[in-house]
C-alpha cells in the first residue's frame, strides 16, 4: 500500500483541481528535496547509514543524493569543518541555486562540538545561514530524519517571496553572500 | 604497448615542458563524490591519463594532539574514536593499553578476549565499508546496500556494550565497565550464524566478477620495496607481498591464542588490497568465535582502583568507592612518569600511541602515529601514467579516513 | 641466533661518538644521538636492517634549557622485530636537522608535519611547508606557549568552559 501526501486545501471536481501557487510549489518542493552530502568525518558515516536500507531516507524524497550543487536544494552539512574548509563550503553554498536550504548535522557542524580548537570552526553559521541544526555527536539516524522533516516543513510552509525579500537580501549580506540584483 | 611502457612514457612527458595546450589541470576534490573524504589532489592529466598530482591535506584537522594536552587520561578516549571513526572500538582499546602499559597493569585473560571481540568485529566493519566502496567506484552499488545492512547488526552489538553506535567510547582503563549480557552474547551468536552466507553473497558478486576484475587489476600498484620505504602498514602493505601484522609481531591481548592465518597478495593492485580485505574479514570470523568459544571465566574489569571508575551503586554507599571517584574524576590519580610507545593492528595498519607522562593529570605529550597518514603520500606515485578513473579506485581502495588523515 | 639492538649500535658505534644507549622501564631502547650524526646513525642502520621507519615526531620541553626541542625517530627491524627510538635534542635557537627523506621516503609528510607543528627545520627536505594547518598560519601552535583555542572567539566565554 503506497503512502502518499494528503492533497492541499482547494477546490476540486471532474479533471480539475483548483488551488493557490504557494500551496502546490511548497508540496513539490518539501517532497522532493535533493540532498547535496557535504560529509567530512564520522557524522557523514551515520549520513550514509541514513541513506542504507534501514532508515531509508529516499522514502522521503531525498532519492537522489546530487552531489552537484547546481542540481540540488538541501545542503547537508554532516562533520567538522574546519577554517580550511570554510571557503570552499562558502563556495558551495554560493553555486547552489534557490530556493536553497541547509541542514547542520551534527555537533561539530553545529558549533564546533567537543573541538574548541585554533583550527575549527565553531559552527557553519560562521560562513553560511543555516536553517535546521540536528545535535549529536554523532546523531543517531532517526534524529537526521527529523531534521529533514523539518526542512520539509519549512519548504512546504514557505512563501514564494521570501527568497526576494529585502530581509532575507540583508542576511546574505551580512555572511558576504553577493546576491544579484534583477 | 605494456602498461611499464606507457607509465614511462608517461613519466618522459611529465618531466618535459615542451607540450604546449596539450596538458589540463583537474582539480579533484577536496569535495567530491568519489573521494570519501575531504582531501584535493591537483592532477595535470593529458586526455585521461595522470601525469602529475599535487596532494593537499589538512581540510578536517582537529588538532587531537594538542586537545589531548588539555584532557585527563580518561577523557581521551572519545577523542581517539575519532581517527579512524569506521572501527573507533579498535582506536579506544588501543589507547587503554597505551596507558595500561605506562602504568603497568595486570589484566584479566576475560577482558583480552573481550576486547578481541570488540577488535575483530570493528575490524569487520571496516573492511565492509571499504570494500563496498570500491564496489560503489566501480558501479556496483547492490554490495554497498547490501553490506550497510550487515553493519546495522554490528551497531547493534556495540550499542549493548557501549550505547552508542558509531563513535563507541568502549571500555575503560583496565577492561570495560560491564560484562557482556545474554542479550549481546545472543546476537553475536547470531551475526556469526547469519553473516558468512551474507557475506558469501556479497563475494560471489564481485570477486570473480569479469568486469570488477579487469576494472581492478593492475590500478595503482606498488611494489614491496616501494611500500617499505613509504612505512606502509596494514593490507596495503600487505597486498604488496610484506605479511608484517602487528597482532603477530608484537601480539597484545592474548592474540597468541587464537588461531588465524595472515592474508598476502603479489601485486600490490586494487583487486589484491581488495581481496586481502575480503580474506581478513574471514579471518576476524574465524577469531571471535574461538574467542566466544574459549571465553574464560573472571573478571570483566583489572584491579587498579587508581584508575578504574568503581561502579555507581557503590560510589553511593561505600566511602572508599567514593573516594577513588572523585580522585579520578578530579585527576588526582597517581600516574607515572614514563615514555611509552604502544602500536595496535587498526583497520590501516599499525596505529601508534607515543606518550609522554610528566605525572600531571593530562599527558605531556600524545602523538598519534596514524597509518593514512603515512601511506596516502605514496598516492602521486601510485597513480602517475594512470587512467582518471583508475585513479579513483587506487584512492578508495587505500580506505583513506580522512578522521586519521588529518587528527 | 638473532642480534640484539645492543649488538647492532655497537657495530656502528665506531663511527659515531656521541650515540648513548639505555634502555626504559617498558623494555624500549632509546638511544639520544647529536643532531649532525643523525643522518649518519640511520643509514648506518637502515643498511643493518631497521629498514622500517615507524614514526617521527617531534616534542617541547620547555624547561630544558639548550634542549628545548626534541625530533623523535621509532625505527623496526622488521627480521628481528627490534626496536629502537632515536632521539635528537635541539635548542630552540637552532632547530636545524638533516632529513632523512632520501632514506626513508614516507619521511617526507611526517617532517612537514613536525615543521608545521614545531617549526623544527629539516634540510634537504623537497618541500617543506605546512602540511596541516592553513599555509597563512604564523604561528607553530604545539609549542606549549600556545592556547588550544583560537583566542579570537567570541561565542565562548572561557569562564563557562572552566578554563
Amino acid at each position: 500500500m503506497v503512502k502518499i501526501v494528503d492533497a492541499p486545501e482547494g477546490y476540486g471536481g471532474q479533471g480539475f483541481f483548483a488551488t493557490s501557487f504557494d500551496k502546490v510549489i511548497g508540496l513539490a518542493r518539501a517532497n522532493s528535496l535533493w540532498p547535496l552530502p557535504f560529509a567530512t568525518s564520522c557524522c557523514g558515516i551515520e549520513f550514509m547509514a541514513t541513506m542504507g536500507a534501514t532508515y531509508d531516507l529516499a522514502r522521503f524524497g531525498s532519492e537522489r543524493m546530487s552531489f552537484s550543487p547546481r542540481q540540488s536544494d538541501l545542503l547537508i552539512v554532516a562533520g567538522t569543518i574546519s577554517k580550511k574548509l570554510g571557503p570552499v563550503l562558502k563556495q558551495v553554498y554560493d553555486q547552489m541555486a534557490e530556493p536553497k536550504w541547509v541542514l547542520s548535522v551534527g555537533a561539530c557542524a553545529s558549533s564546533g562540538g567537543i573541538f574548541d580548537t585554533y583550527s575549527v570552526l565553531q559552527g557553519i553559521d560562521h560562513v553560511i545561514p543555516v536553517d535546521v541544526y540536528v545535535p549529536g555527536c554523532p546523531p543517531r539516524p532517526e534524529q537526521i530524519i527529523e531534521g529533514v522533516l523539518k526542512i520539509q516543513e519549512l519548504a512546504k510552509n514557505e512563501s514564494l517571496r521570501r527568497r526576494d525579500s529585502p530581509e532575507y537580501k540583508k542576511m546574505l549580506e551580512s555572511y558576504n553572500i553577493e546576491t544579484v540584483d534583477k | 604497448m605494456s602498461e611499464v611502457d606507457i607509465r614511462k612514457q608517461a613519466a618522459v612527458l611529465a618531466s618535459t615542458e615542451t607540450i604546449d595546450g596539450e596538458i589540463a589541470t583537474l582539480n579533484l576534490g577536496p569535495t567530491h563524490p568519489a573521494t570519501h573524504g575531504i582531501f584535493q589532489n591537483i592532477l595535470q592529466v593529458d586526455g585521461e591519463r595522470i601525469l602529475s598530482a599535487e596532494q593537499t591535506v589538512g581540510y578536517i584537522h582537529r588538532a587531537f594532539e594538542k586537545l589531548s594536552e588539555r584532557r585527563p587520561y580518561n577523557q581521551i578516549t572519545p577523542i581517539t574514536d575519532r581517527l579512524n571513526y569506521c572501527s573507533s572500538p579498535i582506536n579506544n582499546i588501543g589507547w587503554h593499553m597505551t596507558v595500561e602499559k605506562l602504568i603497568g597493569a595486570d589484566i584479566p585473560k576475560r577482558v583480552d578476549y573481550m576486547r578481541v571481540i570488540m577488535m575483530e568485529l570493528a575490524r569487520i566493519a571496516d573492511h565492509l565499508v571499504c570494500n563496498s566502496v570500491i564496489g560503489v567506484d566501480t558501479g556496483a552499488l547492490t554490495g554497498f546496500t547490501y553490506m550497510f545492512q550487515e553493519r546495522e547488526k554490528i551497531y547493534d552489538i556495540y550499542e549493548e556494550i557501549c550505547g552508542a553506535r558509531l563513535t563507541t567510547n568502549v571500555g575503560r582503563i583496565g577492561g570495560f565497565d560491564r560484562d557482556f549480557n545474554e542479550a549481546l552474547i545472543t546476537k553475536l551468536r547470531d551475526f556469526l550464524k547469519e553473516f558468512p552466507a551474507k557475506f558469501d553473497e556479497f563475494c560471489s558478486l564481485l570477486e570473480r566478477n569479469r568486469i570488477f576484475m579487469d576494472r581492478t587489476i593492475g590500478a595503482g600498484p606498488i611494489s614491496a620495496e616501494r611500500a617499505m620505504q613509504y612505512s606502509f602498514a596494514g593490507p596495503n602493505l600487505r597486498a604488496t607481498g610484506v605479511d608484517y601484522d602487528v597482532r603477530v609481531m608484537s601480539p597484545y591481548s592474548s592474540y597468541e591464542d587464537f588461531d588465524f592465518i595472515v592474508p598476502v597478495g603479489t601485486e600490490g593492485d586494487t583487486y589484491d588490497r581488495f581481496m586481502v580485505r575480503q580474506q581478513e574479514i574471514r579471518e576476524s570470523l574465524k577469531i571471535i568465535e574461538q574467542a566466544l568459544e574459549n571465553m574464560p571465566e573472571g573478571n570483566y574489569h583489572a584491579d587498579i582502583p587508581d584508575f578504574y571508575l568503581p561502579p555507581k551503586e557503590e560510589v553511593y554507599s561505600s566511602m572508599e568507592a567514593l573516594i577513588y571517584h572523585f580522585k579520578i574524576v578530579m585527576g588526582e590519580t597517581p600516574i607515572p612518569k614514563g615514555e611509552v610507545y604502544f602500536s595496535v593492528e587498526g583497520g590501516n595498519g599499525e596505529l601508534g600511541y607515543y606518550l609522554v607522562s610528566d605525572g600531571g593529570r593530562t599527558p605531556y605529550r600524545l602523538h598519534f602515529r596514524r597509518p593514512c597518514f603515512i601511506y596516502y603520500q605514496a598516492y602521486p606515485e601510485m597513480i602517475t601514467g594512470s587512467l582518471l578513473s583508475d585513479a579513483i579506485l587506487t584512492m578508495s581502495s587505500m580506505n583513506v579516513i580522512a578522521g586519521e588523515l588529518d587528527a | 641466533m638473532s642480534k640484539t639492538v645492543e649488538a647492532y649500535i655497537e657495530e656502528i658505534n665506531k663511527d659515531f661518538s656521541s650515540i648513548d644507549l639505555s634502555v626504559d622501564d617498558y623494555g624500549m631502547h632509546n638511544a639520544v644521538v647529536a643532531k649532525n650524526e643523525i643522518h649518519g646513525v640511520m643509514e648506518k642502520l637502515k643498511e643493518a636492517g631497521f629498514n622500517f621507519l615507524t614514526d617521527l615526531t617531534g616534542s617541547h620541553y620547555p624547561e630544558n634549557e639548550g634542549q628545548e626541542f626534541q625530533v623523535v625517530y621509532h625505527l623496526h627491524h622488521f627480521y628481528n622485530n627490534l626496536r629502537i627510538r632515536l632521539k635528537v635534542n635541539l635548542s630552540k635557537d637552532d632547530l636545524e636537522v638533516p632529513s632523512v627523506t632520501d632514506l626513508y621516503a614516507g619521511a617526507n609528510w611526517m617532517e612537514r608535519e613536525t615543521f608545521d607543528f614545531y617549526g623544527i627545520q629539516f634540510s634537504n627536505h623537497p618541500n617543506l611547508s605546512r602540511i596541516l594547518n592553513v599555509d597563512d598560519m604564523d604561528y607553530h601552535p604545539m609549542r606549549k606557549e600556545f592556547a588550544l583555542e583560537d583566542e579570537t572567539r567570541e561565542d565562548k566565554e572561557d569562564k563557562y568552559f572552566g578554563r
